[in-house]
């Protein structure tokens, strides 16, 4: 383990460039699915359509994906706006549904509730749904944060630098200590991502801690 | 590159030979079709057993686990170990295999626990006063049941069995991963989009027909057309914890084994 | 599923109004402006960018030409493991890099399709008359790395084999390990077949060690292995002769982007060409494959060894 130590400096470099294309998607895809989710609830004719939607995007194998970005946004092959997108449409695949359903878990009763004591339309939502729907939407999340780590890992095979290079580079050198480097490095982020998320979940639902 | 795309798929040369795209296609689904097979084998009964029992349930959560490790890990960690051990040009085939098992058994078998989990225990009990004894009372009542969140299982499982062998092609297996794997390595992009598209396409594909199934091999009692009923709505409560969340396995928990398919 | 369907088609005919917008270049070609790259163009005033193929000997010699030019004051980046030669050719090209560790032969016949002799000299003269215009080379060094077919011992014996025109009379029962992009090269399978009337059974198109271990293991009976690789006298593999000399004599020699020669990059990339000889070449990749060390630490070590950084 003293190659682990040696090359730490690196180790922790290709984790960081891990976590902007795992995470910034995750937090652009919550933003766009948090209006998606609240379309698709309300208006029940694109309910359909989102859903399904996302579910198309969602079967695109991640490498087809990638390489597919260029002729859509017109970037270069080993552009990382590539990577950006692509793991945006993932997040926003997995997360309309979640927002959808969390929204639509909101009890009734709440909700006539709220709107008795005055909150109406937009209030009623960012003060009364999204709070309630915090924990199925952080459970979604939590669930998108690890997908998305693994789908990145595969970036790797086109050349983007991220925790992915100790796999390719393990198996063209046979190097079996890269390897585990890469795939634990993974799945410590993804442990990492989850627990974040979990906690910011914990800190924004203060009613959930009260003793029942 | 539109042009040159479709130039490229319509060149006959590349529709013929060990290298043509039915071939290739022809590979892709044998070793999909091959690992999905296995996987419901295992994943299935494993599946049935534990929620019917309510044991064992950290299997369930150990394959859920599995999901965090990623899958080229995975594909080059086991190349790498068994390579030395089997002679043939099967050494690329059967690791490939195994962790296209490895990746799939999850999501069919948290699928099948959720849904054996979540059947209405009135039902059973009304199976079993109507005289059904155990084996009936699974096979009449209870598979049913837990059917759309099966499929929805196996709807994950095959995602990820698609997307895994295409980029098992780095490590030299066949299937239409090659002309993506092919193309980067000389830098070809006609090359590489034709078999993304491809790829794409026979996902679609796939899910496409297995949502056909899904419509069809449903009871209709189930399939949510009867989603405001009092005994159909999701059970989740704004006390509950974020866990409980997405243990209901109500018939609109398709969401959570669509959400978990990885690659 | 209806609705399945219409969104599958209006989705299709969206994705491709797109991609006319963005699609009528080639994501792998050289952009109209020069410079660029994902990580930055290779920037402004005096900064030299030096590359790599995905290979570890080019990635020692590139880390090698990179300190030899950063002990003479220019500031150096380096893009390490692009990819086979089309793609950092591209890269070359297109200004993401300035600089690439090449070899005289295979680039000759990469761009001609084929090379005059074997004679290091004549390949040479020959290369440099073939160049395009925006590209030069150096000197070359003395320090041969051929591409070569290698077989093991023992399928040596089993079917007698001296040189790849014997691989012909077996070829049912062999299989290839190479690279992906062996497939449609000259000084690949393309060649093999026009010069050795060489078609193998099957083709397994695998990356570094890999090939390595897949000789090794049985998967193949014959790869394509570079001549300096540790693993053939590691292994006790056979390098079948080349009568018809397909694979040429290969010198390693810098190649650069004209307008980014300068006296004291030709002058500090001279002198570590001067420097490495084969068995020096040999040892420095034996140093990144068998005892894994990192190509930066050890073109570290060579350069201070040898006074020029």
């Amino acid at each position: 383990m003293s190659w682990v130590a040696d090359h730490l400096g690196d180790i922790l470099w290709y984790a960081g460039q891990h976590t902007l294309l795992a995470g910034i998607p995750l937090i652009v895809g919550l933003l766009l699915a948090l209006p998606l989710g609240w379309a698709a609830r309300r208006y029940t004719k694109l309910h359909g359509v989102l859903i399904a939607g996302s579910g198309l995007l969602y079967t695109i194998p991640s490498l087809a994906l990638f390489i597919l970005m260029p002729l859509i946004l017109g970037t270069r092959i080993l552009d990382t706006l590539n990577v950006y997108v692509a793991m945006t449409l993932y997040t926003l695949a997995l997360l309309v549904r979640t927002v959808a359903d969390g929204l639509g878990a909101v009890p009734e009763s709440t909700r006539q509730a709220a709107t008795a004591m005055g909150f109406t339309g937009v209030r009623r939502l960012l003060r009364v749904d999204l709070p309630l729907a915090i924990p199925v939407i952080a459970a979604g999340l939590r669930v998108a944060a690890v997908s998305n780590v693994s789908i990145v890992s595969v970036a790797s095979l086109v050349g983007f630098p991220q925790l992915g290079y100790y796999l390719t580079d393990g198996y063209q050198r046979t190097f079996p200590t890269e390897i585990a480097v890469g795939i634990v490095g993974c799945v410590l982020l993804a442990l990492l991502f989850d627990t974040v998320i979990r906690a910011g979940a914990w800190v924004v639902t203060p009613w959930q801690r009260v003793a029942r | 590159m539109l042009n040159q795309i479709g130039t490229w798929l319509t060149d006959p040369t590349h529709w013929t030979g060990p290298n043509g795209i039915p071939q290739r296609i022809l590979e892709h689904l044998i070793y999909s079709g091959i690992s999905l097979l296995i996987s419901a084998l295992i994943a299935i009964p494993l599946g049935i057993m534990v929620g019917h029992s309510g044991r064992a349930k950290w299997t369930v959560s150990l394959a859920n686990s599995l999901r965090a490790v990623p899958s080229l890990g995975l594909l080059f960690a086991v190349a790498l170990w068994l390579g030395p051990k089997i002679a043939s040009s099967l050494a690329y085939v059967i690791p490939s295999v195994i962790v296209l098992i490895l990746l799939a058994v999850p999501p069919i078998l948290s699928g099948t626990y959720a849904g054996i989990q979540g059947v209405d225990p009135a039902a059973r009990d009304a199976a079993k006063g109507m005289g059904m004894r155990g084996g009936e009372v699974l096979r009449k009542v209870e598979i049913p049941c837990a059917l759309p969140l099966m499929l929805s299982g196996f709807r994950s499982a095959t995602l990820q069995v698609i997307a895994t062998a295409t980029i098992a092609a780095s490590i030299s297996l066949g299937g239409l991963g090659r002309y993506l794997i092919d193309g980067l390595s000389v830098s070809d992009y006609a090359e590489m989009a034709s078999g993304a598209i491809l790829v794409a396409l026979l996902a679609l594909l796939l899910d496409g027909l297995i949502a056909l199934v899904q419509r069809f091999a449903v009871s209709p009692g189930l399939s949510g057309k009867f989603r405001n009923t009092p005994g159909n709505r999701p059970v989740v409560s704004t006390t509950a914890r974020g866990d409980a969340a997405t243990e209901t396995a109500s018939p609109t928990d398709r969401a959570d084994e669509q959400r978990e398919a990885l690659v | 599923m209806k609705r399945r369907i219409l969104l599958t088609g209006a989705t299709a005919v969206a994705a491709l109004a797109l991609a006319a917008c963005g699609a009528n270049n080639n994501p792998t070609a050289p952009p109209a402006g020069g410079g660029g790259g994902s990580t930055g163009s290779a920037g402004g005033g005096g900064s030299i960018t030096v590359g790599s193929a995905d290979f570890s000997e080019s990635q020692v010699l590139g880390e090698i030409y990179a300190g030899a030019i950063k002990a003479k004051g220019v500031s150096v980046t380096s893009k390490p493991n692009i990819g086979s030669r089309d793609v950092y050719i591209k890269a070359l090209q297109d200004g993401s890099i300035d600089i690439v560790p090449e070899y005289t032969g295979s680039l000759l016949t990469f761009l001609k399709g084929t090379a005059p002799s074997q004679d290091p000299d004549a390949v040479y003269t020959a290369l440099k008359s073939t160049l395009p215009a925006d590209l030069v080379v150096l000197d070359k060094s003395t320090a041969e790395d051929k591409n070569s077919m290698v077989v093991t011992k023992d399928t040596q014996a089993k079917y007698s084999l001296k040189s790849i025109a014997d691989l012909a009379a077996h070829q049912a029962d062999i299989t290839v390990a190479a690279p992906p992009e062996f497939q449609t090269r000259q000084q690949g399978l393309v060649g093999l077949k026009s010069e050795y009337s060489f078609t193998p059974a099957n083709f397994l198109p695998l990356k570094g060690a890999a090939i390595v271990n897949a000789l090794k293991n049985g998967q193949a009976q014959a790869a394509n292995i570079f001549s300096t690789d540790p693993s053939i006298p590691a292994n006790g593999f056979v390098t079948l002769e080349d009568p018809k000399l397909l694979f040429g004599s290969d010198n390693v020699v810098p190649l650069l982007r004209k307008d980014k020669v300068n006296d004291t990059i030709t002058a500090a990339l001279n002198a570590v060409s001067a420097k490495i000889d084969t068995a020096t070449l040999t040892d420095l990749v034996k140093q990144v494959d068998v005892d894994k060390k990192d190509a930066s630490a050890v073109a570290k070590d060579f350069l201070s060894k040898n006074g020029l950084g």
